[in-house]
């Protein structure tokens, strides 16, 4: 008997007996997961369904019969596979397995702390529960219990309460096998046996927090969530990570309108059961104390004042009612709200000039976006079957951790080749074991056609393609010659979603193209207006621009850091030379310049969606549901009516129902015109070229306020090649001075293996915040030498 | 002195896997050292590219990589049941009150440290005393005595299966890191136990 | 005529027995010579018809297991050696290897041709500095004679002091730099062992018995021994006799017919219970006396063979101090992997000292009886099993003893009488 789990694989169904039960379960199968699949609870510890199995703490023996020929004891049904002719009795039919079940849990429990009330797990906690399912009713080793001192900070972000460890070597095994960060171990031996690091080198994981998550006791916890509250003082919502484009399924904790954690949701096609810790412990921002709560005016005097919401929905719509206006929204916003932008844009104010991309952008990246990527899909399943994947100005576990952590099993489990266009070997390279292709800043282009790819390959190009010129034209050209699927994976939760709802200036929601005619047609129709703006829209830069040359009067901002962008003080003075709608969460360089200040809400605060970077929807719902703050589409709704062009998007709901009724466009792409690429800088003396990404934990807004976290970011560094410290004279850990006519970086050298061309420093992190200390940017000339 | 970057590349190359070196590489730095210092986890990990953390998980599983100094000479006294029970006990009691120190104590001179240590495959030779891991065979409280004396004062006698003298601590780790000190030569084959049922045979018995 | 066969242990009696130059002056790789111009499939046959079995305790043919290596499956193939002799009583490996390493050498030349290997790592415990000198010297020589370096490597890998890397795949993870624990099986080692490639793990005793087998013949080999414990074998005799030490003697041989040749228990004192095979395999008393011990033998008499360790106690022993010990052993050496023999290990040893100290219960008793029955069979590996064996058959011989304990209010012995100066100390 076969079945199709995946359209071209069959997969060979085993049948066997568990307490009598038949039940056919594929080929490979573990006795334990097939009893789940008939509701049969065999207790355990040490099993995890994404950890290889270990069979440690033995607390899931069966009795195993093959064939009539049965084990003389019981096995541990976590290690096992089914097979044919197999009879299992698990506790339910066999006394020999339910006694050694209650003897293994009997000894868990000797060693453990009668400490479940003031534990954090208490409450939730698998040793809890199951003590209780298939433990014995009464204590009999009365001997003088294994204590620890308690608890020891593994990281500034996770605590160790070592006497509460069952040694099932979860967290180990998940910080070996999923994260290849092995910064934790089991160390001594016997009953002294205990999880640890080096004392020297605390666990300083990208993914952390997966540990605390999987303990199945109380032994790993959160720093910043430790005595915080009871599990059943908590409301939980099914949510989805707004951090990055990798599109974490998630858990929001809420109690009493504060959310307290975040768990990773289990997902098997997306994140599995993983999360990064910035997904999971970044969320005080949400919380943070200078949130804005009132809508602001400026007054005839240029002073920023509170304001009701009909003063401000009035000044906003008067500000922008017939002038030339455009919208920048940012990466962050949801699919719902960047359909609002959209619509917005081309109704309210009758233009295409929308851009979500508050970065650095090129022409070519949108030509790119409208032509390879809006409307395609190319999923984590698809690495699960590369035979090749390529990595192009994309650092995956910096930039989406979850695509490492895919990567990264492919890797392990199957040996998946990994290549790297990049200027400077990085840890995840090193950890996925990836071909370095080294170029200098700028050269990128060039190198890329030199990858041999296959159909059945893949190619992930980050949004800093868009700092190479001619990248994204040498990736299409890649794509095109070898057959291979591209991925698009920009950094931000929102951007693949406002790219599908036509927050861009070429592209109507859907992908439809703003120059073809038919799709402004299917567009017009479906909102019921005569026409659409007919003209291709203007980019960030050239909004900004046309801004500062008094070609547009007015801007709708809706959650941009200015200094996200190049020249962020040329972008400020733009700003205040015009009429600035400003919707945000929190006090910012815009809203200081904006005329009028609207507050939205949060993340938690409203339902929504993003796109992740397969264009999947990753929904979630209000986790803080008496909030009063509205999602920016129903304010957006709010101004448009009162500009008198109504946009009809009064709820989340309504703007997804309509944007999800539009389809996606079935008419001619638009085509892609390659750009040439360019010659690198060439440097001379201690001139470098700049390259620079930023890091998973560094400034970023979103991540304020949360030191624990911020204690596990990496160092700053700035990153030479050996070539160019000894002509510098400088060794790892000498402090190095980066600088150029605005400004310098005066940051620790790490000398490593890069482009001797090339310097790399953060870009976002402290004491290295490229754009606003050098306002550079990637193959831009920098100076280096020794501080 | 301190890690010698050749000896350990040279111990690397013994295996086709380079981590496999890892246990030889503690010993070796028990050699340099006495025991196994921060700096010699940190320098094994970098030399194996792997973490810190999986050094020190290595380290500390075995009993005989030493965390913190020990003496000169390192005294085990077997405490097996079969040692304990034909004197091992005894001798292990009076060792802690005539040197003053408790179980993995060192003297104050560094001299000698002191151990009670499992079954050390010598069971015919009971009760069985190791320092720096060569045999002591059949002692009494007496000669366990005299041996620590005799080794505070820098000239403790010859083991009884061993070279034609007692090498100190580090020296003997040096031999466990599977460096040649040239004494493979020095001492008995075997001793009276081993060779009794040989002897017997040729007796006719 | 003499009922022992000194064949490892022929020429321990000459000054230079570890030396090439004694073991070539006694027809030192011949053997090895002669196995390399043989079929290694009929290298492995000759060793299955032999009849050998391992002599590390489990008693698995030899033969067989080479068999089991895959073959033309362009794989590396290795030969480990299994040195870690730690089981509390054993200490035939050790002289062995003390007196006349090459023989060890040579058999693991004979062992590489046959399972087609080309290196073989010989595992040794760090606790013996002078039989490590001794191994390494003579590796060196055979491969200035040329013995070694063409085609078959030999490497010493040096252990640090771990009862547990004696299981064979804890060993293995030693050996690959990790912490010395068990791993999961399947896959078997002569699947995926070192370095995940085919490999055999034989004890140090299995591969030296190797050579001779080749210059004399299976049959030869095959007339020594019981029906299906064939061949000769190392017994060691320690504790209250007078003439403890190594005894090469035919397999079925008893511990009567020993204590006859060795000169018999302690005088003035009697035989109590004694072990066949290392702490692990449960005790016997004075009734096994002629148990014959072979595989079969001590099996059907409710122990184990295991490393022929035979350790004796007479009357002046505790029986419960001397368990209480060897669980505290037990614990000390339990790895940490697996939650019967970690936690187990670590109660065993409290309620042990109760009972010893005259403090525990009866009560105690059934307690101690029923965590091991949740301790054998439970464990990840045998070590969990072991540690339960001393207690239930201590247990089972000498219930009236621990119950003395009890009535007593503490130990009813004198430690002073078992130990070997009583005189002096009196």
């Amino acid at each position: 008997m076969t079945t199709t789990q995946d359209s071209a694989v069959a997969v060979e169904l085993i049948t066997v007996v568990i307490d009598g039960f038949e039940v056919s379960v594929p080929k490979g199968t573990l006795i334990i997961r097939a009893a789940e699949k008939l509701g049969i609870q065999i207790p355990r510890f040490c099993d995890h369904p994404l950890l290889d199995p270990v069979g440690a703490c033995r607390q899931c023996l069966v009795d195993v019969e093959i064939n009539g020929r049965a084990f003389p004891k019981p096995q541990a049904s976590c290690t096992i596979p089914v097979e044919p002719n197999m009879i299992v009795k698990t506790q339910l039919t066999s006394p020999v397995a339910d006694k050694a079940q209650k003897g293994v849990m009997e000894l868990l429990l000797g060693n453990h702390p009668l400490d479940c009330p003031v534990c954090d797990k208490g409450g939730e906690c698998p040793l809890q529960n199951q003590a209780m399912s298939n433990g014995r009713p009464d204590a009999r080793l009365d001997g003088y219990k294994r204590t620890f001192e308690k608890p020891i900070n593994i990281s500034s972000s996770v605590l160790l309460d070592r006497e509460r460890c069952v040694l099932c070597a979860r967290c180990t095994r998940f910080s070996e096998q999923i994260a290849s960060d092995p910064f934790i171990t089991l160390n001594e031996r016997g009953a002294l046996q205990q999880v640890g690091i080096y004392e020297n080198d605390p666990f300083k994981s990208y993914f952390s927090g997966n540990t605390v998550q999987i303990c199945p006791v109380g032994a790993l916890t959160g720093a910043s969530y430790r005595f915080r509250a009871r599990p059943f003082d908590l409301v939980s919502t099914p949510s989805a990570c707004e951090h990055c484009a990798s599109g974490c399924d998630m858990r929001t904790d809420v109690r009493r309108g504060k959310t307290l954690r975040r768990l990773a949701g289990d997902d098997a096609s997306v994140n599995e059961e993983w999360n990064c810790d910035k997904g999971r412990w970044a969320f005080k921002y949400v919380t943070a104390v200078d949130r804005l709560a009132h809508p602001q005016v400026r007054n005839a005097e240029g002073v920023l004042v509170q304001a009701s919401w009909p003063e401000a929905l009035a000044a906003a719509a008067s500000g922008l009612k017939s002038k030339r206006a455009a919208v920048i929204t940012g990466g962050r916003v949801t699919t719902e709200d960047a359909y609002g932008y959209s619509k917005f844009a081309r109704i309210a104010l009758k233009t295409n000039d929308i851009d979500f991309r508050a970065r650095v952008t090129s022409d070519e990246e949108r030509d790119f976006l409208s032509a390879h990527v809006v409307g395609t899909s190319t999923t984590y399943r698809d690495i699960d079957v590369a035979d090749h994947v390529a990595l192009i100005a994309f650092e995956p576990e910096e930039e989406s951790p979850i695509v490492f952590l895919r990567l990264n099993r492919n890797v392990k489990k199957r040996g998946l080749k990994v290549s790297a266009v990049a200027t400077k070997q990085s840890i995840a390279m090193d950890k996925l074991k990836a071909e370095f292709i080294k170029v200098a800043p700028g050269a990128e282009s060039a190198a890329v056609l030199a990858l041999s790819l296959t159909p059945k390959s893949v190619i992930l190009v980050g949004e800093r393609a868009s700092e190479s010129a001619g990248l994204f034209s040498t990736v299409a050209s890649l794509a095109s010659k070898s057959g291979a699927k591209i991925a698009y994976i920009p950094r931000r939760a929102g951007e693949r979603g406002a790219l599908e709802a036509g927050a861009i200036g070429n592209l109507l929601p859907g992908g439809r193209p703003v120059t073809d005619a038919a799709a402004r047609v299917d567009i017009a129709a479906a909102w019921g207006i005569d026409s659409l703006p007919t003209q291709t829209g203007r980019t960030t830069s050239q909004i900004i621009e046309a801004l500062s040359a008094n070609e547009l009067d007015a801007v709708v901002i809706g959650g941009v850091d200015a200094h996200d962008l190049p020249d962020s003080g040329r972008v400020i003075e733009a700003l205040k030379k015009s009429f600035v709608v400003s919707l945000e969460i929190v006090p910012s360089a815009v809203t200081a310049v904006a005329d009028v200040v609207l507050p939205v809400a949060a993340i938690t605060e409203k339902s929504g969606s993003f796109l992740n970077w397969e264009g999947r929807a990753r929904a979630f719902d209000e986790a803080v549901v008496d909030s009063q703050n509205r999602s920016d589409v129903r304010i957006l709704s709010m101004i448009a009516d009162a500009m008198g062009e109504s946009i009809m998007l009064g709820t989340v709901t309504a703007s997804a129902r309509e944007f999800n009724q539009l389809g996606n466009w079935d008419g001619a792409r638009t085509q892609f015109t390659p750009v040439a690429g360019q010659t690198p800088h060439s440097v001379s003396g201690n001139e470098a070229i700049l390259t620079s990404w930023r890091r998973l934990l560094d400034m970023g807004s979103l991540q304020k306020g949360e030191d624990n976290l911020a204690g596990t970011r990496r160092p700053t560094v700035a990153v030479i090649s050996p070539k160019r410290a000894e002509s510098i004279g400088i060794t790892t850990g000498q402090q190095v001075r980066v600088s150029n006519a605005h400004g310098a970086i005066t940051i620790p050298a790490l000398v490593e293996d890069i482009h001797d061309d090339a310097v790399w420093v953060p870009r976002n992190s402290f004491a290295s915040q490229t754009l606003i200390a050098l306002n550079a940017v990637h193959g831009d000339v920098v100076t280096v030498v020794k501080a | 002195m301190s890690l010698n970057h050749e000896v350990m590349q040279s111990i690397i190359k013994r295996y086709p896997r380079s981590r496999s070196a890892i246990m030889p590489l503690l010993h070796y730095v028990q050699s340099v050292s006495g025991y196994v210092t921060n700096e010699g986890i940190e320098t094994i990990s970098k030399i194996l590219d792997i973490e810190t953390a999986e050094v020190s998980a290595v380290a500390t599983f075995y009993t005989q990589y030493k965390r913190k100094p020990v003496g000169e000479y390192h005294v085990g006294v077997c405490t097996n049941t079969l040692c304990a029970v034909m004197g091992g006990d005894a001798i292990f009691s009076a060792l802690k009150d005539h040197l003053g120190i408790e179980n993995d104590g060192v003297t104050p001179d560094g001299k000698v440290s002191l151990e009670h240590i499992e079954c050390n495959a010598a069971c015919d030779y009971a009760p069985v005393v190791m320092a720096n891991w060569e045999f002591y065979d059949n002692q009494t409280v007496e000669s366990a005595k005299a041996l620590v004396d005799a080794a505070r004062q820098g000239n403790p006698p010859a083991p009884t299966r061993g070279p034609n003298r007692l090498v100190t601590y580090k020296e003997a780790s040096a031999v466990l890191a599977g460096l040649d000190d040239g004494l493979a030569r020095e001492g008995i084959q075997a001793g009276g136990p081993t060779l009794l049922g040989l002897k017997l045979s040729k007796e006719g018995k | 005529m003499s009922k022992l066969t000194p064949v490892l242990s022929a020429h321990w009696d000459e000054k230079d027995s570890f030396t090439i130059e004694a073991y070539t002056r006694h027809g030192g790789y011949t053997a090895s010579k002669k196995a390399l111009a043989m079929d290694p499939d009929a290298v492995i046959q000759m060793v299955k018809d032999s009849g050998l079995r391992g002599r590390g305790g489990a008693g698995f043919p030899t033969g067989m297991k080479w068999g089991f290596i895959p073959q033309g499956d362009d794989k590396d193939h290795y030969l480990v050696v299994n040195a870690d002799e730690s089981e509390p009583g054993t200490c035939k490996d050790t002289p062995l290897l003390m007196a006349n390493p090459h023989v060890l050498i040579e058999g693991c030349i004979i062992a590489c041709h046959a399972i087609r290997a080309k290196s073989a790592f010989i595992y040794i415990r760090g606790e013996v500095t002078h039989v490590v000198r001794r191994v390494n010297a003579a590796i060196a020589d055979a491969y200035k004679a040329g013995h070694l370096g063409n085609g078959i490597d030999v490497t010493l890998h040096i252990g640090a002091g771990a009862y547990i890397c004696g299981e064979e795949t804890a060993l293995l993870d030693s050996l690959e730099g990790f912490r010395g624990q068990p791993r999961l099986r399947p896959p078997f080692p002569a699947i995926a062992g070192l370095y995940a490639r085919p490999t055999v793990v034989n004890n140090v005793e299995s591969i030296a018995s190797v050579p001779a087998i080749i210059s004399n013949g299976a049959e030869w080999y095959q007339s020594m021994g019981t029906e299906k414990s064939k061949g000769a074998t190392l017994y060691s005799l320690s504790g209250h006799v007078n003439n403890p030490g190594q005894f090469e003697a035919p397999l079925g041989i008893t511990l009567r017919e020993i204590l006859e040749i060795a000169g018999g228990v302690r005088d003035g004192h009697k035989l109590k219970f004694w072990t066949p095979g290392g702490s692990s395999t449960p005790l016997f008393t004075d009734a096994h006396l002629d148990t014959p011990l072979d595989y079969e033998g001590v099996s059907a008499a409710g122990s184990m063979l295991g490393t022929k360790a035979l350790q004796i106690f007479d009357e002046t022993t505790c029986v419960v101090r001397a368990v209480l010990r060897w669980t505290e052993f037990y614990k000390h050496e339990s790895c940490g992997k697996c939650t019967p023999c970690r936690e187990g290990t670590w109660w065993l040893v409290q309620i042990l000292r109760d009972l010893e100290n005259g403090t525990g219960t009866e009560a105690d008793l059934e307690k101690l009886l029923d965590l091991c029955d949740n301790i054998m069979g439970r464990s990840f590996c045998a070590l969990g099993d072991g540690a339960t064996s001393p207690i239930t058959s201590s247990i089972k011989y000498f219930r009236d003893e621990y119950i003395a304990h009890l009535t007593n209010g503490a130990c009813p012995f004198d430690p002073v009488q078992s130990t070997l100066f009583v005189g002096a100390v009196k």
